[in-house]
């Protein structure tokens, strides 16, 4: 295999931005996937940055945090953080990205609490715009590492709302619109069905069905025409390896 | 009014024991961690922290047992992980238990607009259906009034900081500061706090200042103190000046893992250094030089003319 995961999970998300859409751009992979999207297929979508960044054209260098100054040098608007929330809470978001600690068969995500939290085991880091995100954009990317601690059938705490219970819950709850619509692991590419439950489109090249439903924590539904994530392209890679020559978030 | 003064005095003025704080505003840029140093040097306890993110400083507050409470979205190390302190803070009650009010950047930021516009709450529909309200008293479920149906709603209360404090680009001894780059939450911050502390990589004259009004952050009269301290952002960005140290993120979760490294760290940064010069002298001048400024990028002056 000439390309790592994590290449492939960057191409991957790459692939679900369209031309033109206005994205929400979170941190890590998602930086980087924002600028394949951009050098391949999706020259007009434009960036936002919850730190207070609009951008039209990808950062001239690598991002370790969304507000490195060349994330503002040449942005389309730098501004303060409401504002951009607040034009995704009226509906201007057309897709938004988040990484989670634990997900469920629902795509609610869980970056708070492992355990009880009046108790916890483990106290994560919180919501971030996480939740933001979740609650407000069309619709939701979520990027994670694909092992069973993860993937479970109950998230302990809902940080980010996915779809809560299923079917009607995101309406239940006044939630103006959204949900996820793709979660792209280390293993393979889950989406949602109508009754908002994850089940796997895709695996990736390197690895099979049983060993996606092996590092998922419940009776993984699996598309009838499932099939290998296709491979990041040589044109992706390039971009990606440009962007990270040293591999940070790539390797 | 000439509000110039050290940082060791600006903090003993205005952030006593028992203080809610807001720093850290910008998110991963503009930190204040000069100021959040002096707060540990000197012995600050019961703070209540008020931030978006926290890129570590938080975290060092927490270990150095100087917070009771914390009001943010996300505790953390972003290019590197988890905040050790914060977790052993929760988990294990280590220095101390701390109360945490968990938001979302969103609601954080409404928050502080909440007290910034002089009114109880905000509604919004963001984090309807999650844990949040589970774990923040200051967010309200309730429902929509102007709706038969009465859609459910939340309330988001609002917070006023004791202290907000900002690190800028630059200011004048009067207060009047100016920054520049991505603004996070400190324009809500700066106006719904009782009193700004401004810290600057430079103290210039009002002139300059004045002839950019729109750049200007808050009004002078609510800026309490002004400290000249160059690097006392550092190891966060600050545009125009220099750039983010990530070495320094790496190595602090590293040696963070355990109390007894945290407190090796604590000691060779923070309690070990007498003020900011002292920890750029222990940085080295090699290193420091190596993330200025390496291009420039002014933006052409506008015309305020008529």
């Amino acid at each position: 295999m000439d390309y790592t995961p994590q290449e492939l999970m960057v191409a991957a998300a790459a692939r679900e931005i369209k031309d033109g859409e206005v994205v929400f751009v979170g941190m890590r992979l998602p930086l980087i996937a924002f600028v394949v999207a951009k050098r391949t297929h999706a020259p007009t979508a434009v960036g936002y940055f919850e730190c207070g960044i609009v951008r039209e054209t990808p950062s001239p260098e690598l991002l370790y945090t969304m507000a490195d100054p060349p994330n503002v040098v040449g942005a389309a608007w730098a501004t303060q953080l409401p504002y951009l929330m607040g034009l995704m809470a009226s509906g201007w978001v057309d897709v938004g990205f988040i990484g989670g600690a634990q997900v469920d068969k629902h795509g609610n995500l869980n970056t708070s609490y492992i355990g009880s939290f009046k108790a916890p085991d483990v106290r994560l880091p919180g919501s971030g715009g996480a939740a933001d995100i979740a609650s407000l954009a069309r619709r939701l990317l979520i990027i994670m590492a694909h092992e069973r601690r993860r993937f479970v059938e109950q998230v302990d705490y809902i940080t980010s709302p996915g779809y809560g219970e299923g079917g009607e819950w995101r309406q239940m709850v006044g939630l103006p619109r959204g949900g996820p619509s793709a979660i792209i692991t280390t293993l393979g590419i889950l989406r949602f069905d109508e009754r908002g439950e994850a089940y796997l489109a895709s695996y990736h090249p390197f690895t099979t069905v049983d060993e996606v439903r092996a590092n998922t924590g419940w009776a993984l539904n699996v598309a009838p025409d499932v099939h290998p994530t296709p491979p990041p392209t040589e044109e992706e890679l390039r971009i990606i390896r440009e962007y990270d020559p040293h591999g940070f978030w790539t390797r | 009014m000439n509000k110039r003064m050290t940082l060791r005095e600006a903090v003993e003025q205005f952030v006593p024991d028992g203080a809610s704080v807001a720093l850290g505003l910008c998110l991963e840029s503009l930190i204040p961690f000069a100021a959040g140093h002096e707060l540990i040097r000197q012995g600050r306890r019961h703070l209540t922290l008020i931030g978006p993110i926290s890129d570590m400083l938080f975290d060092q507050l927490i270990g150095a047992g100087c917070v009771d409470c914390v009001m943010a979205a996300w505790v953390g190390n972003v290019s590197a992980g988890l905040a050790h302190c914060f977790r052993r803070a929760v988990e294990q009650g280590l220095p101390h238990p701390i109360e945490v009010r968990d938001h979302s950047n969103f609601t954080m930021s409404l928050a502080l607009l909440a007290a910034a516009l002089g009114a109880p709450f905000i509604p919004t529909r963001t984090v309807l259906g999650t844990d949040l309200p589970n774990t923040n008293p200051d967010l309200i479920e309730s429902t929509n009034p102007l709706t038969e149906a009465g859609e459910p709603i939340i309330l988001v209360r609002a917070v006023q900081p004791d202290v907000a404090i900002l690190h800028v680009q630059r200011a004048d001894e009067e207060g009047h500061a100016h920054m520049w780059g991505n603004l996070g939450i400190s324009v809500e911050a700066a106006l719904a706090a009782k009193a700004v502390i401004v810290v600057a990589e430079e103290v210039v004259e009002r002139d300059v200042l004045l002839s950019d009004p729109n750049r200007i952050i808050v009004p002078a009269h609510k800026v309490v103190a002004v400290v000249e301290e160059p690097g006392g952002a550092h190891p966060s960005p600050v545009q125009g000046y220099y750039g983010r140290d990530h070495d320094v993120y790496h190595e602090y979760h590293r040696r963070t893992r355990t109390p007894e490294g945290f407190q090796a760290w604590l000691e060779e940064w923070v309690l070990g250094v007498p003020d900011r010069t002292a920890y750029l002298a222990r940085l080295g001048a090699e290193r420091w030089q190596r993330l200025q400024r390496r291009r420039s990028a002014p933006s052409v002056p506008v015309d305020y003319g008529y």
